[in-house]
């Protein structure tokens, strides 16, 4: 996968581009998680899922992950603009009531 | 419709689960499936795949056999593996429960195949492997905008 990120004051999207499954999560995950740790002033991140064509239960996994992470130091977390498909996976195991989904 | 069959195997590498899912979806097309019906087909194949690599097999490799049959409009799909086997399927299949939650694993692949798929079962040897069977229906639907 391709992350990108773009970061506007206190607020950091990290825009994921790709597939997300058991074999991308791995490198997605640590790229992630680096890009968190370089922006410890953040206050808000947004994750975009725009650009993920797939997405199995491995992404909620993966939100959780980075929800528990960002949350211990202090930086809320959000989603933006899943797919049908990505959305249907997220709505099922009801990640929104955790990890919001924004415009 | 001509009713048609598919086979593959392969070997439980991670990169095979992309490969598994879009192979199985490009045999579906053939019968018009709507975007989401086809989306929640390869959604469900992912999540057997990657069961079988990361559960069945472990670190070891081992064959995945995937079956499709089309009757009719109506899809069977079956992912085999031979396998450790699962060794309480009634608590596998319950939402959230993983056996590796160190590993950021959610616990919702069974829920997930079992949601997004008309029918579904498990059957499962301890030390002999899991079989998933999986029905779709394939007919083309009215789709909610």
């Amino acid at each position: 996968m391709k992350i990108q990120t773009a970061r506007s004051g206190s607020r950091l999207v990290i825009k994921l581009c790709g597939e997300m499954d058991e074999y991308s999560a791995a490198q997605v995950r640590t790229a992630c998680d680096d890009i968190i740790d370089r922006n410890k002033t953040a206050g808000s991140i947004v994750i975009d899922l725009a650009d993920v064509a797939f997405m199995d239960s491995t992404g909620i996994g993966f939100l959780i992950g980075r929800y528990k992470k960002a949350g211990k130091m202090g930086i809320k977390l959000a989603v933006q603009s899943p797919n049908f498909a990505a959305d249907k996976v997220l709505s099922l195991a009801g990640i929104y009531t955790l990890i919001p989904k924004v415009n | 419709m001509t009713n048609n069959y598919l086979k593959l195997q392969f070997y439980s590498l991670p990169q095979n689960q992309a490969f598994a899912r879009d192979a199985v979806a490009a045999f579906c097309v053939q019968s018009n499936p709507s975007l989401s019906t086809l989306s929640d087909i390869k959604t469900a194949v992912s999540e057997a795949v990657t069961n079988c690599t990361v559960h069945a097999y472990g670190p070891d490799v081992g064959i995945i056999t995937i079956e499709c049959d089309i009757c009719g409009d109506v899809l069977h799909i079956s992912v085999t593996d031979a396998g450790r086997g699962i060794d309480d399927v009634e608590r596998a299949v319950k939402p959230f429960y993983t056996t590796l939650p160190g590993d950021e694993r959610s616990g919702m692949g069974f829920t997930i195949m079992q949601t997004f798929m008309d029918d579904f079962s498990v059957s499962s040897k301890k030390g002999e492997g899991t079989v998933v069977s999986m029905t779709k229906q394939l007919a083309a639907e009215v789709e909610n905008v």
